[in-house]
């Protein structure tokens, strides 16, 4: 056997339940990873890949049971080890990085007290020494101040240093094998950069194994040596990370590069007066000013792309539009009236103009209410239609978004995937007839094939029905491919706003350049030239 | 040995019952909810079957009891024999006629009311939790106060001030109980007008009403009907306890509650004929739950 192979995995297969009954998960993957070797595992969600990920440390998540095939870890059948073996290994030669830090750190213990648990249970080392490696460790991974950092709690730090810690603790027993799953999925594009690097860095250090999960191509692509592609729980094809980038071989995997490169047809420059325009609009929450005079305008079938950091106002902007944040200062006008301030005094054809379409579906959707009541409600309400008419306005609503009516009218919202309760919401807003819709975050839950369906729906409905669409995001790649014009903003304040075309080719702001040249792009250079370039700069 | 059989015996009819229960509900039920009752376990089916019973019991009382509710038929504490199949009590009325009657009264009054306090309760919480404010805080705080007073005495005082009769009985163990279903939903709510689908129906101009009734009552209901389960079994206890204290239903009205505390001291002779009411109540209320347990069971089913 060669000496070299960390991991092997040989015809796995997984089964979840649903019920009584049990269907396949994972249907029967190999995956082999040597020594020092990082591969990355893609696909869209429902794909197992976070399943298989858990499998190369022998552990099956509760409704789940491997059914079938080998797992072995350096000469160790994880399958058929006694329980105490796969724990003795687990965080000490197998480590887990999970994609939320937030959810996965205990927020009752401070990060170096965690730190510190792996080593002396495992009895790697001592309680003091494991704190003075961790200070050592979270130097490696640019943690600012790595001497105090250790003594906050989980909230007292930020997403992204968060993220690093947990790498951090991940690799305090040194462990042969580390499984990332999404680790920077939940990450501004800015911080993300930081946490790749730091990751790839300490991988390479401590040549640390490695299996990458994620959905994101452009991602895996500076990490990987090697990526393997899932489909519904099958390989689709797995070569090294620059062939496959180079030539892909089969039909799927090219689907998946070719989601990047929608693009909608720009349209013309707006004329006459704004469907909405946000006039120096100064608001916040308590004392604080979230925004500092704001203002745009979005004229009928453009849309406006809000872009930004996660706290730097886009959504208190759509808060302030929709009435639920009358701002301190400044005023919004749809179609060149004065808008009231708070949405309860606004009359329900004001409401009627402007709708919001959220990010989770899940809970922007009453689970409780079937489909018809769900769509129908809007338009039961401001058009006044009842009976056959109200029914018919429901089916039309369906077809128009895509979903066969007679199989989905009656339908709960958790009998739906994750896109059709998007799309629901999206003819939840269009029931109302509205001139204007905000789009907050719309696609950033769904896989990329996903998003790209529901972007093709917002723009055929847009051109269709003359909607005005404000675009709430902060994935530049999407923004790429839909918006008009764009509005940067940072900290509360519009940095930069100009059409797409002009702001993408020639930045005038270091944010703007910045979040710009953050976007991960699919070259597996692109992240050595990126750091590179930065590293001159300062 | 005759505890044994007794036991077999019984859980022999409990599956005779819930089994028969089942396939009869599928065939009477339209073709709509038949699914539902093919799924349905066999406590549930017996529970529905015994509620069935007493319903009809209660309804059919004056046709199906041998005697007069009142009537006094001879002499006290007959022996189980015709025509008094489970004797007569301490003052000569049959016991059969007076269980009969019984269920109409106190399962007529405990669903009542029950049913009100879960009305009264809910929407007011659901209220409080949706407006916020100074409306909250003046209910929640006025709820603070009426729970702070032991419910027993709180009751008796209403009810010497207004009197007893079966309207003001219900209506003042419904208010007191209403101020514990009150704390529930609001805090079951408060979880749930936070949710995006709140926020965009309250962005859509929907009035109260309509927030209460059709976006956060449907998603408030497990809580709210275990809650029901429970606290209708302790309306029985609080109606007993009311009558014994002669503030409750007044004789000669039969109640299952009284007719234990009339009929007590035939216990120290060991006949059972004080446990046969008790164990009405004690049939229903696990009836009661069954049903509830399975209805929460399918609604938290299709949440995930």
């Amino acid at each position: 056997m060669d000496r070299d192979i960390l991991l092997s995995i040989k015809g796995l297969r997984i089964d979840g339940r649903s019920g009584d009954a049990w269907h396949p998960i994972v249907k029967g993957v190999d995956l082999t990873l040597h020594r020092g070797e990082v591969l990355g595992l893609i696909g869209e969600s429902g794909a197992g890949k976070s399943t298989l990920g858990l499998a190369a440390m022998g552990f099956a998540r509760d409704g789940c049971r491997i059914s079938g095939g080998t797992i072995d870890f350096d000469g160790i059948d994880l399958r058929t080890a006694p329980e105490a073996t796969r724990r003795s290994l687990r965080g000490k030669r197998i480590a887990y990085v999970a994609q939320s830090a937030a959810a996965s750190f205990n927020p009752a213990h401070r990060l170096i007290g965690q730190y510190c648990e792996g080593p002396v249970v495992h009895g790697v080392m001592s309680r003091e020494k494991a704190e003075g490696d961790a200070v050592d460790l979270y130097r490696r991974m640019r943690l600012p101040n790595p001497e105090d950092i250790g003594f906050r709690y989980p909230h007292q730090v930020s997403g992204g240093q968060l993220q690093r810690a947990m790498t951090a603790m991940a690799m305090s027993c040194r462990p042969d094998l580390i499984i990332f799953d999404e680790p920077t999925t939940a990450l501004d594009v800015t911080t993300q950069i930081e946490v790749l690097a730091a990751i790839r860095d300490i991988v390479r250090q401590f040549g640390t194994a490695a299996i990458y999960i994620t959905h994101d191509l452009a991602v895996v692509a500076q990490m990987a040596d090697r990526i393997k592609v899932l489909l519904r729980g099958d390989e689709v094809e797995e070569a090294d990370t620059r062939s496959m980038l180079a030539a892909p071989r089969e039909e799927y995997t090219r689907s998946l590069w070719a989601v990047r490169s929608f693009a909608r047809p720009e349209q013309p420059p707006g004329r006459g007066t704004p469907v909405v325009s946000v006039r120096n609009v100064t608001a916040g929450y308590g004392a604080v000013d979230v925004l500092r005079n704001v203002s745009f305008d979005i004229h009928a079938r453009r849309t406006v792309a809000v872009v930004g950091e996660s706290g730097s106002g886009k959504s208190t902007t759509a808060r302030v539009i929709t009435g639920l944040l009358p701002p301190r200062k400044g005023q919004v006008l749809m179609g060149g009236k004065t808008l009231p301030p708070g949405f309860k005094g606004r009359s329900r054809d004001e409401l009627r103009q402007c709708q919001m379409i959220y990010q989770m579906a899940d809970t922007a959707l009453n689970p409780r209410l079937r489909l018809r009541e769900l769509i129908g409600r809007p338009a039961e309400m401001y058009l006044g239609l009842t009976g056959k008419a109200l029914e018919a306005r429901i089916r039309d609503l369906l077809a128009l978004i895509e979903l066969e009516p007679d199989t989905y009218i009656d339908r709960l919202p958790s009998e739906l995937s994750g896109g059709q309760k998007q799309r629901i919401g999206i003819a939840r807003a269009l029931a109302a007839e509205p001139q204007l819709i905000i789009c907050d975050e719309v696609t950033s839950a769904l896989d990329q094939i996903v998003q790209e369906g529901i972007l093709k729906l917002l723009d055929r409905l847009q051109g269709e029905l003359n909607l005005a669409c404000m675009f709430i995001t902060h994935d530049l790649a999407t923004v790429k491919s839909i918006a008009d014009e764009v509005v940067v903003m940072q900290q509360g304040v519009v940095v930069e706003h100009g059409p797409k075309a002009a702001l993408f080719a020639d930045p005038k702001q270091d944010y703007t350049r910045l979040l710009l040249s953050s976007v991960p792009e699919m070259d597996p250079d692109w992240l050595n030239r990126l750091l590179a370039a930065r590293g001159e700069d300062a | 040995m005759t505890v044994l059989v007794s036991l077999i015996v019984g859980l022999g009819l409990f599956f005779i019952i819930g089994l028969a229960a089942r396939v009869a509900l599928q065939a009477a039920a339209p073709a709509r909810h038949r699914p539902m009752f093919r799924d349905m376990p066999l406590t549930a089916a017996f529970g529905l079957a015994v509620i069935l019973v007493y319903v009809v019991v209660a309804i059919l009382a004056p046709v199906i009891a041998p005697f007069g509710e009142g009537e006094v038929l001879g002499d006290q504490y007959l022996p189980w024999a015709a025509p008094h199949y489970l004797g007569t009590d301490k003052l000569g009325r049959d016991m059969l006629t007076r269980l009969i009657y019984g269920a109409r009264n106190t399962v007529g009054i405990a669903f009542a009311t029950t049913a009100l306090a879960f009305v009264a309760g809910s929407v007011l919480g659901i209220w409080a939790a949706l407006a916020g404010g100074w409306l909250d805080q003046g209910l929640s705080r006025l709820v603070d106060a009426l729970m702070a007073i032991p419910a027993l005495v709180f009751s008796l005082l209403l009810l010497t001030i207004f009197g007893t009769s079966v309207l003001t009985l219900i209506l003042v163990i419904a208010a007191v109980d209403a101020t514990r279903v009150y704390r529930l939903a609001r805090s079951v709510a408060q979880g749930i007008v936070v949710m995006d689908y709140i926020e965009a129906a309250r962005l859509r101009g929907e009035g109260n009403w309509h927030l209460i009734r059709r976006e956060i009552l449907p998603n408030a209901m497990a809580p709210l009907v275990a809650e029901f389960g429970l606290r209708f079994c302790f309306v029985f206890l609080s109606i007993s306890a009311l009558s014994f204290l002669g503030l409750g239903i007044k004789p000669p009205t039969a109640d299952w509650g009284s007719m234990v505390r009339e009929n007590a001291t035939l216990i120290t002779f060991g006949d059972i004929t004080p446990l046969l009411p008790a164990g009405a109540i004690a049939l229903l209320t696990v009836a009661v739950n069954f049903v509830v347990d399975w209805q929460l069971h399918r609604a938290s089913g299709l949440r995930d």
